[in-house]
């Protein structure tokens, strides 16, 4: 049962969604379970949220490393949550969307989650820049390729490759390096990007029908007690 | 092709910026010809002050569109008045400042044709954002425009691409409301429209999962519908092989947003006073992008320097 | 806790204060600006924040783990409360009852009604037992309905899209506006729109792929002719992601620049 069930399930579900996209009578079941996986998907939010809650109680009770941030994170949660489901401060009311101009959600959306996401991933251009100078060495043929080609498509993108190369005439002008930079994005960088997207292609087509067949069982997990 | 030169760079404060600059990848050079080590924070340093000089000191360029990008503007430039076109905001704050450019900009050019706008999200944190875009450019920049006559924001489902796999089809299944719970039959742009398949055109910008990959798989090929994206830089490149097939435009990192900005302004002047950060993040763009290849030819000069040494060491 | 840091938190402290007072009596001199303190409290709290990420750039500090879980958890609520308000309220209640979405003021129409829709409900709770010991293996059930339709959805899209149409559009033409040798002589240039540049480019579309595709089959050694493919095809891979680190850099470079200028433009007020 443990097993065998989830098994027929995924097998029953793909099916279906595969049938549904050749016979037109499936075709409102299969939008069907489509919004069933949505709903379900909201579920997955709320099982989140319930493990970080219960990781993060643990780790206060227990006094582990750094446990005073886990009251920062519980408070910050709960905080959100609360302001969230009961819409409070919202000027639509009930009837309004959460994130309503003016209501403490998008206030506090605006305040604390945007700048703080925001920030995070712009800290990678200090390490892009750490890592250009420490290390991108052109060690061999393959290396150097790679640096030539970031360097025209670098320069490309600026005004100074046009300084640089604009006086080059227009029977020329594919080396102007803007040019440059706009032939290699549709050329070479499709051709390579493509072959990439293929193999990905197969292997997604591959991995799906192993699911559906239940050839793939991993997601299954390990024997429980 | 031509491509516009520099437009304004007479400013003192951008000489001095720029003599720091030099000056500091001068004394970078010279460690590098020593071979010695450098602290990664001088390294983080030098972004920023290449980073924050041109804010201060205001750099400009002019832009113009590359292919990718003019084939969206005139798509929706050659679309009538009153064509639907769908805007999909499928991003999170960590892609804001280099996609939300994007999206306000193709607002305002849909905004001022007079097209029907549907705006949705794929995302939870892009309904908060499109919040924003539409404060910004709808409600400041054209008052007039109505709620449900003019534009509808639909908001945000959760389930990805199954959310796509049943708008291809059905829009009212998945978005039998507004946002503030309109239903879907009272709201005027959805009039005639039963599905995607109903759109003139469809715009989205992303750069994750689910973005404009699933646009194309599950929308624009199934549905026959044209599609165009706007991407963050990183995912850009992954994008060309859609192009003009499945994709008929990409608009790639802020310099997309830039270059359609530029587009803008060149048809309708009236733009010239709004805010473009596309155009205005350029400067620092510019200016970082030659500091980074400074230190990628700086850090070969110091790695040749100490493979020789170490040659020398072992005769 | 340490003296040093008592202080160090007193300082960060005061200059929040001060900093909201400056911001919220530079708003109060707009007359647009309708909540000025609370405006202010927001900007200062963003631009606080924000500096506070940015300190890990010296080194983990206490500011920099705050931020980061404050993060964690406003974020989670964050999608909760979207994900419960958009599909919960919005798709699952008005297909079951008439008296909740007159609670939650969603319209309600009798003929859309679908009990079915109890189901991704009661799969929805199993998947909630997740967290629990003894009956978390419950969870697989709603577990492999979303294995089963993301395997489902994914497995025609990509054939079409990523495998199918990919092919067909390898097919380019190797000669491209072909009238003739002379006509092609005549034109033969170095410009970027020239047939010249075009021919070769549509040459290295078609030799590029073939070979970056022999690259990734590895199931026959990479040897004579098969290997001078697969060299290719490494040579073709590696101008791509030169291609993509470029455009990574220059995508990391705007959100910092995106960053600053919030600093700069919203909280400073340096630039207009």
């Amino acid at each position: 049962m443990r097993r065998e069930v989830p098994l027929a399930i995924t097998f029953f579900v793909g099916t279906l969604l595969i049938i549904s996209v050749f016979l037109p009578p499936a075709e409102g079941l299969g939008e069907d379970f489509t919004v069933f996986f949505d709903i379900i998907a909201v579920f997955a939010f709320f099982l989140g949220g319930g493990n970080l809650v219960r990781v993060h109680l643990t780790k206060l009770s227990r006094r582990k490393e750094d446990w005073p941030y886990s009251i920062v994170t519980l408070l910050g949660f709960a905080l959100m949550l609360v302001v969230g489901l009961f819409k409070l401060g919202n000027p639509g009311g009930i009837a309004a969307s959460p994130t309503t101009d003016g209501s403490y959600f998008q206030s506090i959306f605006d305040s604390v989650l945007l700048p703080l996401g925001a920030t995070m991933y712009s800290l990678l251009a200090f390490f892009v820049a750490s890592a250009s100078y420490r290390a991108f060495r052109a060690k061999n043929r393959e290396a150097t390729i790679l640096l030539v080609a970031a360097f025209i498509i670098l320069l490309g993108r600026t005004p100074f490759g046009m300084a640089l190369t604009g006086f080059i005439p227009e029977q020329f002008d594919l080396f102007q390096v803007p040019n440059l930079a706009v032939w290699i994005m549709n050329f070479p960088n499709l051709a390579g990007q493509r072959a990439i997207m293929i193999g990905i292609g197969l292997g997604v087509v591959s991995m799906s029908l192993r699911l559906i067949l239940g050839i793939e069982r991993t997601y299954l997990g390990g024997d429980e007690r | 092709m031509t491509w516009a030169p520099l437009v304004s760079m007479s400013n003192l404060g951008v000489v001095i910026s720029l003599a720091v600059i030099g000056g500091g990848l001068l004394w970078l050079l010279y460690r590098s010809l020593l071979a010695k080590e450098v602290d990664r924070r001088v390294i983080f340093l030098f972004i920023l002050v290449s980073v924050a000089a041109p804010l201060l000191f205001p750099m400009t360029f002019e832009e113009q569109a590359t292919p990718v990008v003019k084939a969206i503007f005139d798509k929706i430039e050659s679309l009538p008045e009153g064509s639907r076109v769908l805007i999909s905001f499928d991003f999170d704050p960590a892609m804001a400042p280099e996609v939300q450019p994007m999206a306000n900009v193709v607002t305002q050019h849909c905004m001022v044709k007079g097209h029907k706008v549907i705006f949705m999200c794929l995302f939870a944190t892009g309904q908060a954002l499109l919040t924003q875009s539409l404060e910004l450019i709808v409600s400041e920049q054209f008052p007039d425009k109505v709620d449900g006559i003019d534009y509808v924001n639909i908001g945000y489902k959760a389930g990805n691409e199954g959310v796509l796999n049943v708008i291809v089809s059905d829009f009212k299944k998945m978005f039998p409301t507004d946002v503030n719970s309109v239903p879907y039959d009272s709201i005027g742009v959805f009039k005639g429209i039963r599905s995607c398949k109903d759109l003139d055109m469809v715009f989205t910008i992303g750069g994750g999962k689910p973005g404009v990959k699933e646009w194309v798989l599950f929308v624009g090929d199934p549905g026959r519908v044209p599609v165009a994206g706007g991407v963050a830089a990183v995912v850009a490149p992954q994008m060309y092989p859609y192009y003009p097939k499945q994709l008929f435009g990409i608009m790639g990192g802020i310099k997309g947003a830039a270059e359609y900005e530029s587009e803008l302004r060149k048809t309708y002047p009236q733009f010239h006073d709004v805010d473009a950060p596309g155009l205005r993040m350029m400067g620092p763009q510019t200016l970082a992008h030659m500091v980074i290849m400074a230190f990628i030819v700086l850090g070969n000069v110091s790695f040749i320097v100490q493979k020789r040494r170490d040659r020398r060491r072992k005769r | 806790m340490k003296r040093s840091s008592v202080i160090i938190l007193s300082v960060v402290v005061l200059l929040f204060l001060a900093s909201w007072l400056w911001k919220a009596s530079t708003l109060s001199s707009d007359p647009g600006i309708v909540n000025a303190w609370g405006q202010a409290f927001g900007i200062t709290l963003a631009a606080f924040l924000t500096l506070a990420i940015l300190s890990f750039l010296y080194r983990d500090n206490p500011f920099y783990k705050f931020a980061e879980h404050l993060f964690v958890g406003v974020s989670a609520a964050f999608w909760m409360v979207m994900g419960f308000w958009s599909t919960i309220v919005g798709n699952l209640v008005p297909r079951l009852s008439e008296g909740l979405s007159s609670f939650f003021k969603v319209p309600f129409d009798r003929f859309a009604v679908n009990y079915f829709y109890f189901i991704p409900v009661i799969l929805g709770i199993l998947l909630l037992l997740r967290l629990s010991r003894d009956a978390g293996w419950i969870a697989r059930w709603p577990l492999a309905f979303i294995v089963g339709t993301t395997a489902g959805l994914n497995f025609i899209r990509y054939l079409r899209s990523d495998f199918i149409e990919q092919v067909s559009s390898t097919f380019v033409p190797l000669l491209v506006g072909w009238q003739g040798f002379g006509h092609f002589l005549d034109n033969l240039d170095l410009s970027a729109t020239g047939q010249l540049a075009l021919t070769v480019g549509n040459w290295v579309i078609s030799l590029g792929v073939f070979c970056g595709l022999v690259y990734f089959f590895f199931s026959k050694a990479h040897t004579g002719v098969f290997g001078a493919a697969s060299r290719v095809g490494i040579w073709v891979l590696m101008i791509t992601f030169g291609a993509s680190f470029g455009y990574t850099v220059m995508g990391r470079i705007s959100l910092l620049v995106g960053r600053i200028t919030f600093l700069f433009k919203d909280w400073l007020g340096l630039i207009s």
